[in-house]
Order: structure tokens, then sequence, then C-alpha cells
């Protein structure tokens, strides 16, 4: 029923997937010393820069966003701009989130919000992507039985996973193990990203293990 | 035969207690000793080895110290004296460790580091056992044999001045003592003057060998505000002078031709980063030794000091004054002190030491001989007997020294090995009685799993088929083979255990309950899993569709997660880090669910029942548009207000281990220049508490708690805690016992007027109204009294939990339909999380102990052992009794929900019980099963006893309840 955007999906989720793998690799080359544990923030922005421009322009070509009511250039500036605005906010509702799990709240506020941002990049971005600034859709994807589409219930499991993710990344911190990736917030941000590739791995496979019995209500 | 769920889950708890009793018997190992119980004499000392010819005289060479005065200073660290400050904090001890005659060491003490087990083990040479922690502050005399009853048998003349914990375990020993309390921690100077000020008349005075100092205010200093705090230095450059003193006394005094004396300082443990003790951590484990006399070398070079035992003091102290060595010590002689005697008496010195240790061995290990130790002593043994022979023969050629140095070498070398053979033993467990302790929890644990269904069934009633167990044949068979069993293990005669000791009516008794749970598990196993063999008609499984939900999956998750995090000593080490974070994504997931709420369905079935809830209270309201809205906003703020209150809690006071030396607002507070702040907070709090605890008390009770509350303000000025606006100075400081009495007299008003409304309304009239007035001033009547317990500091923590408790009970519990079970997880994970915010951890050093003297005069066993476990479960208890009194609030919703949250509790609590006992039997040969698996054991089956106390009044409120509706 849904093949041909099934198929769309898993091609752009392994554009995704292979530009995560890209961001890691390439800035090897023209940094020196560069590995993901030692120079961790780099690492973090290098892939949520990709990732960011990568699904925005996937997203951007393959039309997925719902098409505006409007065609002016100045509705379309806004647009940017709450989507902006939208993204900025989601890093400080992370970054706040995170600090009240326990991370401390002055000393390393960069590698915290570096995390907020990682995240945002991670699922946010996407909702911005297929949704449109628009907080009533949504709320409507995430509350129970509310996707409309095979997009919504792939966002709604990309999502769950890199924040299952990040969230599963935090327990071996207490660990007294001493290990590199146990400082703060490597094993975060790598359960996040882990969780987000196996949430585009997964979703299109579930999706097409479940289309039968997924079916959606019309807008 | 059918019990209500409350009951049912009271009983399990219950034997379950028992069950873990027994586990613990096992688990604790009973102290290495000698299996005679008499003590060591001088006349059974072993002949000095000689091959070959007649026998030897039983002598002990001459004593090498004539004097010996022993500076015990509580808490002394290591770094405080060999670190880079010891030069600033004791100038004369540091130029004496370096230029005079003395040796250093850094002597490690065994966890427990408590003051005690301490004094036992330098006194005993024996490491007493984990348990001695609980009998610490109660401690009778010492019959063991030791040091002093060995030197007071010899005719010395002891002189004690310090902690009167020496009085206790000593009596009669000391020619002249005067001992001083440690229970008022905040003090420090008075402590020590009291015995300083004997000092200068004993040094003029001739008439006594031993005498021994110990001093406390450092160990309170550390207390009161760690080790890094400014009262620190004066403190140690006290003790300095006081040790400069000492040692030119004895100088003056040193006559020529007599034996020299020996000046021993030494700390009975460390300090840890935030001044408390009784771990495992390096600076808690690690404590000075130096020993100063002229019989030593003088130094030249500088040199950092090796690292002995703290129980190899007592052999060397022993042998130094020519006594017996103790008989379980089982240290070995510090090999430095010796040097300067001669060869002969070397090797006769450490003969003696072996021979005792080889004593020790061959009582307490089965198959002594295969020990490397053993051996090694026999060998060295025999050269020993070979070189005297030479030696008596007038040899005195090169070939003498060296075979002597050699014989020397193996000594020593058998003296370590036999010496760590002996603290290994020290990990023997009882295998026996902790697994039949296990089997007990886990037939107990298994029952109450199966009964599931039942117990959270609409009836909560649970049918137990005992009748039909006690007269079917598999039981009699059970009860034979757990019987044979038993005989067959105790009469295989393995090593002594506890539950053989036992006398024959209980095992019986335990036979026969074991053999019972076992068929009554067995028949309600197989009903469960082939329902269709019996018929049951009332047990309905209506609505059996379970669909969880988020919130369900997170719940279980968390429970089942936490449960086998425990298998990690780091995890149990930072315990609080786990229900932190599960409380804040439990706080997240019930944000999602109050935004579903007001945001999804609002156009749905939601609507109604929003008008149908302000409704069903009596009280009409005017503008329910309005209401609701505020009510929605209020609903959707309470979520993000408790996340942000636990992330205030969370720093205020660091535990665990790994990040307790961060700042904390704990010690911002407590710090003399913020006294104004913590004052103010303090007095916040106090009003905060009242206006929260007094809007459903009776009138009386209200009174009762604004004088109460004012009465704790006041108490914690007396103490000195926090500023009187009207009493600025000329304040001197005492011990509160007036104000804190006169707490007490208001709590116990409360908690009688509670429960004479709980009275009143089972008996006479059965208004649901009184009776949830009741059980709210005895809640009221718990939180007066934790607040007065609670320190100044952690007011805002009891604050934040009424806070938290009446906001989710009104916006989110209520609203949200939350079953009982739901809210029962919860409860239980805010307990967790607050016991972990009070600043307790899995540590028994965190136990604040001064809890206990409140209001008394004097240390009185039963109530300060009282309030000090009150003190340390306030956050639990706080929140069960919170859910009992929010549980029969809802009874019109749901009848049975007092019933539901019983059972659950005693679920979520015997889970990690037992799970923990098999873990912690899986694990006992882990590095860290003395200084982190076996407190979380303590903590876990205390936790357990009062979660079976809390049932059981669960139990009697479900009982009122019902009696009322009949």
């Amino acid at each position: 029923m849904w093949d041909h955007e099934i198929r769309a999906m898993a091609s752009t989720h392994a554009i995704i997937a292979a530009s995560v793998f890209m961001a890691t690799v390439l800035p090897a080359v023209f940094v020196r010393g560069f590995s993901v544990y030692g120079t961790h923030l780099l690492w973090l922005y290098s892939v949520s820069g990709t990732v960011t421009a990568v699904s925005v322009a996937v997203f951007w070509l393959l039309g997925i966003t719902p098409p505006t009511k409007k065609h002016t250039l100045g509705y379309k500036l806004s647009r940017l701009f709450r989507s902006c605005l939208y993204f900025f906010l989601s890093c400080l509702f992370f970054h706040s989130v995170v600090v009240l799990y326990g991370a401390p709240l002055i000393e390393s506020a960069l590698e915290t919000f570096s995390l907020a941002v990682l995240l945002t990049s991670l699922t946010t971005l996407r909702c911005l992507c297929v949704l449109g600034p628009n907080v009533q859709a949504w709320i409507r994807v995430f509350s129970r039985h509310g996707a409309m589409s095979v997009w919504d219930t792939c966002l709604q499991i990309t999502v769950a996973c890199t924040v299952v993710g990040a969230w599963v990344g935090a327990f071996p911190i207490p660990l007294d193990w001493d290990r590199p990736w146990q400082v703060w917030p490597v094993s975060c941000s790598l359960g996040a990203m882990i969780g987000f590739l196996t949430g585009l791995v997964a979703s299109p496979a579930w999706i097409h293990y479940h289309r039968k019995q997924l079916t959606y209500k019309c807008k | 035969m059918k019990v209500r769920s409350s009951v049912f889950a009271s009983f399990i708890l219950i034997f379950e207690v028992f069950g873990i009793a027994l586990f613990l018997r096992g688990f604790f190992p009973v102290p290495v000793k000698s299996s005679l119980s008499s003590k060591s004499k001088l006349s059974d000392l072993p002949a000095e080895p000689l091959s070959g010819s007649s026998p030897n005289s039983s002598r002990l060479p001459q004593p090498l110290f004539k004097r010996v005065v022993i500076m015990l200073v509580d808490a002394l660290r290591e770094d405080f004296v060999f670190g880079p400050s010891g030069r600033m904090y004791m100038p004369y001890t540091r130029h004496v460790v370096e230029r005079g005659s003395s040796h250093s060491f850094v002597a490690k003490a065994r966890p427990p580091t408590v003051t005690m087990p301490r004094i036992k083990a330098l006194t005993t040479g024996s490491i007493p056992g984990f348990i001695d922690v609980v009998m610490n502050l109660n401690s009778p005399a010492l019959l063991e044999d030791n040091l002093i009853w060995q030197a007071k048998t010899a005719g010395k003349r002891i002189v004690f001045y310090g902690d009167d914990t020496w009085v206790r375990l000593f009596p009669k020993h000391f020619m002249e003592y005067d001992g001083t309390t440690s229970f008022f921690v905040s003090d420090y100077t008075e402590v020590d003057n009291n015995v300083t000020r004997h000092l200068d008349s004993t040094l003029k005075r001739d008439d006594w060998d031993i005498l021994i100092l110990h001093y406390l205010g450092l160990d309170h200093i550390g207390h009161i505000s760690g080790p890094h705090s400014s009262l620190i230095q004066p403190k140690l450059l006290e003790m300095d002078d006081i040790l400069k003193k000492i040692h030119s006394a004895l100088i003056l005094k040193e006559a020529e031709g007599s034996l020299p004396y020996l000046l021993v300082l030494c700390g009975d443990h460390g300090m840890s980063e935030t001044g408390s003790h009784g771990g495992s951590s390096e600076p808690e484990v690690n404590t000075p030794l130096v020993l100063i006399s002229p019989a030593f070398k003088r130094k030249g070079k500088l040199s950092s000091p090796g690292v002995v035992e703290q129980v190899d003091l007592t052999p060397t102290l022993a042998l130094g004054l020519g006594l017996p060595i103790s008989q379980n010590s089982v240290g070995h002689v510090i090999p430095g002190v010796l040097e300067e005697t001669s060869l002969r008496d070397q090797l006769r010195f450490l003969h003696l030491n072996g021979h005792q240790l080889s004593c020790l061995l061959k009582d307490s290990i089965p198959n002594y001989e295969k020990e490397a130790g053993f051996e090694q002593f026999r060998v060295a043994e025999k050269a020993h007997g070979s070189w005297m022979k030479l030696y008596m023969e007038g040899n005195t050629s090169e070939v003498l020294t060296n075979m002597g140095k050699k014989v020397l070498k193996q000594y020593l070398e058998a003296l370590a090995a036999m010496s760590s053979a002996l603290g290994k033993q020290l990990g023997k467990y009882d295998m026996y009685s902790m697994i039949a302790g296990m089997v007990f929890v886990f037939q107990l644990l298994l029952l109450l799993l199966l009964a599931m269904p039942e117990a959270l069934s609409g009836a909560a009633a649970v049918d137990l088929p005992v009748l039909s167990a006690l007269l079917s044949l598999p039981f009699y068979l059970m009860c034979l083979l757990l019987a044979s069993v038993h005989v067959l293990v105790c009469t295989s005669a393995e090593s002594s255990c506890y539950l053989c000791s036992l006398s024959w009516g209980l095992v019986f008794a335990a036979v026969a309950f074991s053999s019972t749970m076992f068929c009554i598990l067995v028949s309600m196993a197989t009903r469960r899993l082939f329902p269709g063999l019996k018929i049951h008609g009332k047990v309905s499984f209506s609505g059996s569709e379970w669909s969880l939900s988020e919130l369900d999956v997170l719940l279980l998750a968390g429970t089942i997660g936490h449960t086998l995090s425990l298998a990690a000593s780091s995890f149990v080490e930072e315990e609080h880090q786990t229900w932190y974070f599960l409380l804040n994504t439990l706080c997240l997931a019930v944000f999602q669910d109050v935004c579903r709420k007001y945001f999804r369905e609002k156009n749905g079935s939601g609507e109604e029942e929003e008008h149908i809830l302000p409704s069903k209270d009596c009280r009409p309201s005017a503008h329910p548009k309005a209401e609701i809205c505020s009510e929605k906003w209020l609903a959707l703020a309470t979520p993000p207000f408790t996340l942000a209150c636990c992330r205030l809690l969370r720093s205020l006071n660091q535990t665990g281990v790994q990040w307790a030396h961060l700042p904390d607002v704990g010690h911002w507070l407590n710090s003399s220049e913020h006294k104004m702040v913590l004052s103010l907070l303090a007095a916040f709090c106090l009003v905060l508490i009242y206006l929260l605890v007094q809007r459903r008390c009776s009138w009386v009770s209200k009174v009762a708690l604004a004088l109460g509350l004012l009465g704790v303000y006041s108490y914690r000025a007396a103490v000195d805690n926090v500023l009187f606006p009207w009493q600025h100075s000329g304040h001197t400081m005492s011990k509160g016992t007036v104000e804190a009495r006169f707490v007490y007299v208001f709590v116990l008003g409360i908690l009688f007027t509670g429960t004479k409304d709980l009275l009143r309304s089972q008996i006479i009239t059965a208004d649901a109204k009184l009776k949830s007035r009741g059980l709210w001033e005895i809640y009221s009547g718990l939180v007066l009294l934790v607040s007065l317990l609670f320190r100044a500091h952690n007011l805002p923590v009891l604050c934040c939990c009424l806070l938290i408790q009446t906001l989710m009970a009104q916006f989110i519990w209520k609203k949200l339909h939350y079953d009982a079970a739901q809210t029962t997880i919860m409860h239980y994970w805010f307990g967790q999380a607050f016991f972990y915010f009070q600043g307790n951890s899995n540590n028994i050093a965190t136990v604040d102990i001064s809890v206990g003297f409140i209001g008394l005069e004097s240390y009185v066993e039963a109530p300060a052992i009282f309030l000090t476990a009150l003190n340390t479960y306030a956050g639990p208890l706080l929140w069960a009794c919170h859910l009992v009194c929010y549980l029969s609030s809802e009874r019109d919703r749901s009848p049975v929900a007092v019933g539901h949250g019983c059972y659950c509790l005693a679920l979520l609590r015997s889970v990690p019980a037992a799970a923990y006992i098999v873990l912690v039997t899986v694990l006992r040969y882990h590095l860290f099963i003395w200084s982190v698996f076996s407190p979380k054991l303590l903590y876990e089956s205390m936790h357990l006893l009062l979660t079976a106390g809390v049932c059981l009044f669960f139990n009697t409120m479900e009982q009122s309840h019902s009696s009322s509706k009949s």
C-alpha cells in the first residue's frame, strides 16, 4: 500500500545514516588528533551540523513538509524564523531537562548544551522538517493513536529511540571503571546517537512488517 | 482460609524479617577465636627452640621498654602527620619523625572504621566482626584476652584519660582513670581539656607504667565541619604541643641504666573527605603510627613511612613490655622495633609471635597444615633450633650471623603469611543458616507473587489453602525430609553453625512452617497454571486484559532495573543516583500524562469528567470555568515544580562515594558565616510546614503544632545552630534538653488526639471524616517529631516533601485517576529518593547518631535507637504514612485501595530484599563485600523491618474500616 513511501523512507534514512558516518570519519582527515572521545565536542558539532544540513536538504527535496497555505515570501520567512526559534527553544528545553536529571549547573554547561543541541538536531529538527513549526500537529503526533501517516509513525519511533538511547546512556556514569567514554556527556551522546541510528533502521522495518495492521485516520 | 490482602502482606513481611534475621546471623562471621577460653599465661610460653640437647629455658627476653605512653588521637588521618600540610599542622611531631629516634608507619585500620571496634582491635589484636558496629554505642566489658588485661595481670600500673568507651571495656583495669563521654559531638574543646588537665601531675609522678590518652576533639571537628575546616589546624597544633610536653617530660625522667620509654602516637581511624568515618575509603583507613623511643636508631635521612596493619601494634607492644601476646591477635610484630636488640632476642621474639599465630591458626582453620605460613614457621623453628645450638656452643663467626639473619627472614615471611591467612579466615560464612534463611525468604516471596491476581482483585482477599496443606501427605514427607537434612548437616560437624545450636523445638517449628509454605505454594501454583481444575466462583478475573500504559512500563522497568543494579558495587555506592534518575523520569512521564489529559483530550470524553469531578465535592463552585482553568495550569505546573524541587534537594546533600567530596549547599549553610541564612531558611521552612500540615487538623492539634514548631526553632537556637532574633551574645551553649522535651510533649499530645479521633471514629460514630482527620493528625505528629530530629539545614527536605505530597495528591493522583498500585509505587519511589535527599547513603558512616541524644541527659539505649532509626528512615516513613492517609481518603472511590496499597508496598520491599540476599551470597568473596555490600544489607533489613511495621499500621487501618462498615 505504502511501498513507495516506505522505500523513500528507507533511502532517506540510509542517506542520513551515511552522513552521520561521514561526519565521524571525515574530520579525522582534516583535524589532527580527532577522535570521538578525545575531541568529543568537535565530534558533537560535526555530527549535529551534518545531520541538520542533510535532513533539511533531504526532506525539502522529498517534499514531505505539509504544503503551506500562502506562498508569500513574508510568510515563508516567518515560518523559517519560527523554525529557528523552536530549534533554539528545544535546545533550552533539553538543556534544562538534562540539568534536572542532575548535570552540573555551571561547571560543564558547554558540554551539557552541546548535548542538548545534538538531541535537538536528532529529534526536534525532524519534527520541524516533517510537521513544520506547528505545535498542534506535534501534540497530535505525540499523543496516543495520533499518527496520521507513515511519516508520523516513523517520527514517533525515531524520536523515542533517540531519547531512550540518551536515557540509557546515562546508566554507566556512576560505575567506577574510569573509562574515557564515562566522561560527561560522552556516554549520553553516544547513547543518543546509537538510539537514533537504531531508530533509522527500525522505523522502516517496523512499518514494513506492520503495514497490514497500520490504519491511519484521514485528516 | 481466606485472608485480606493487607493481613496477608503483613504476615508475609513479618516472616520475611525472621528469614532475613537468620540469613544475617549466618552472614556476619563470628570473629576468629582461639578454642581455649582462658587467656595466655606466662607459664604457657613455649621454650626457646634448641635442637638436640636438654630442654631450654622458657624465659622471655628482657622487656624493651619500661614505660609506655600511648597517645591515641581519634580520627587522626595519615596525611595530618605525614602529608604535605603535616609540617604546618604538627611541626614538632614532624621534626621527631624526620630527625629523631623514631619509627613511623601508616597503619591500616580494617573497616568498620568506628571507634569501638578499633579500640578492640588495638587491644586484642583481633579484627572485630562487622556486627560490632551495631553494638558500638553499648559497650559491655571486653572479656577476650587483651593487652590491658595482660598488663594488669603482670602488675603494670595503667593510667587512662579519655573516651569512656575504654573505661566500659576495661572496668577495674586502670589504676587511675577519667572518662569523657563522646556524645555531644558539637563539643570539641572540653573533651580534650578534660584529658589534658591531668597530664602535668601524672607526668611528674613516677607510679605508673602505662599511660593511655584518648583525645576525641579531632573526631568531633571532623563530624562538624570536615577535614578541611579551619578548626583542624588549631586542634592539631594543640595535639602537637601535648606530644611535645609528654616527650620532653619523658626525656627528663629518663635515668641512666634503666630501660627506655616508648611514646606511641596513633589514630584509631581516619576521616573521609566529608569528615565522617565508618567506611573503607583510603583516608578513613590510613592512620599514622609513630613510635618514639631512645631505643631506636636516630634517623639520618628522610624516608617515607612503611605500611603496617593496625593490629600489628598489639604484639609489638606486648613483646616490648615483656607480656604474653593475647591469644586472638592476628597481627605480627613490627620488625623495625626489634632492630636494636641482640640477634638471639630478636629470634626469640619472632618465635613467640609465630608460636601464638600458629596456635590460633590451628584452632581456626581445619586443614591448617596446608597453610604455607604454617609450614614456613615449622621450617624456621627448626633452623632456629640449630642456630641456637651453634650459638650455645660459643660460635661467634660470620657464618652464624648470616645464618641467624636467614632464620630471621624466614620467620618474618612465615609471620606475614600466617597473619594474612588468619585475616582471610574472617570471611568464613555459616552457609547452612544463610541458605535456610534464603529459602525461607524465597518461599514467602513466591507466595506473594503467586497471590498477586487475587490480592489485587476487587475483593482484595487471598485464599490460602492452609488446612488442605496441613493435612496432605506431601507436608509430612517434606517435614521428614527437611528434618533429616537438618540432622545430616548438623552431625556432619563441618563447622559451627547457628541453626544447629538452636533448640529442637524451634528448629522443628521452622521445618514445619517451611513445609507448609511449600505445600501452599505448590497448590497455589497448580491453581494458577491450571485454572480449570478447580472452580473458584469468587475469584474473578474480570477486566484482566492488561494493557500497560507507558507509566506502567516505566514503573515495572524501574523496579526491576533497580533490583538488578544492586549487583554492581558502584551502583550500591551510588544508589541515590539510580533513585534520582528514576524519580526524574517518573515526573516527566507524569508530566506527559498531564499534558495529554489537558491538551489532547480536551474535546474528547475528558470534558465531561472535568465537569463531574468538581461537582462531586460537596462545595458547589461559583466559577467552574475559571476554577478549571486555574486548576489546569496548577496541574500542569506540578510535575515541573516537583522536578525543580528534586534538583534543588539533590544539591543540598552530596552523598555516595565518588562525588561525596564535592561542595554542597548543606555545608555552605552550616558554615558559621552563613548562620543568618540558615536561620531564615529554617524559620521559613517551619512556617511553611505549619501551613501545609495544619489544613486538616482539629484546632487543638493546630495550636499544639504551632507551639511544637516554635519549640523546634528554639531547640535549634539553644544548641547554637540558628540565631534567635532577640538573643545576641552572652549565650552559652546548652544541650537544649528542656526545649526538646517541650516539643516531645506536643508530639505526644498530637499523636494522642489523633488516636482518640481514630478510636472514636471506629467505635462510636463510624464517621469517615473524623477518621481521616485522626489519621492526618497522627501524620502531623510524625512530621513534628521529624522536624525536631532533622538538622537545621535538612528542614527544606521535609518542607519539599510536604509540598510535593500536597500538590501531587491534589492535582495529579486524584485527577489522573491513578490506581492504588500506581500510587503506591510512586510513593515508594519518592520515599526512596527522599531517603537519599536527607543525606543518607549506603554507608554506615552517614547515620546521624547524635539524633539519639536530643532531649536526653545521657545515653539511654531504647529511645536513642528509636530516634536514630526514625531520623534515618524519615523519608520513606513519611511517604508511607502519607500513602495511608491518601488511600484511606480515597476510599469512597475504591474501597479496597488500602489493601492494594499494603500488598504493593510489601511486594516492592520484598523483591529487592530477596534479590539482594542472593546477590550478597553470590558475591561473598567480592573485594568490597565488607565495605559496600554488608552495610547495604543492614540497611535493607532495617528497611524491611520498618516496612513490616508500616504494613501492620495499614492493617489496623483497614481493619477499622471493615469493622466500621459492617
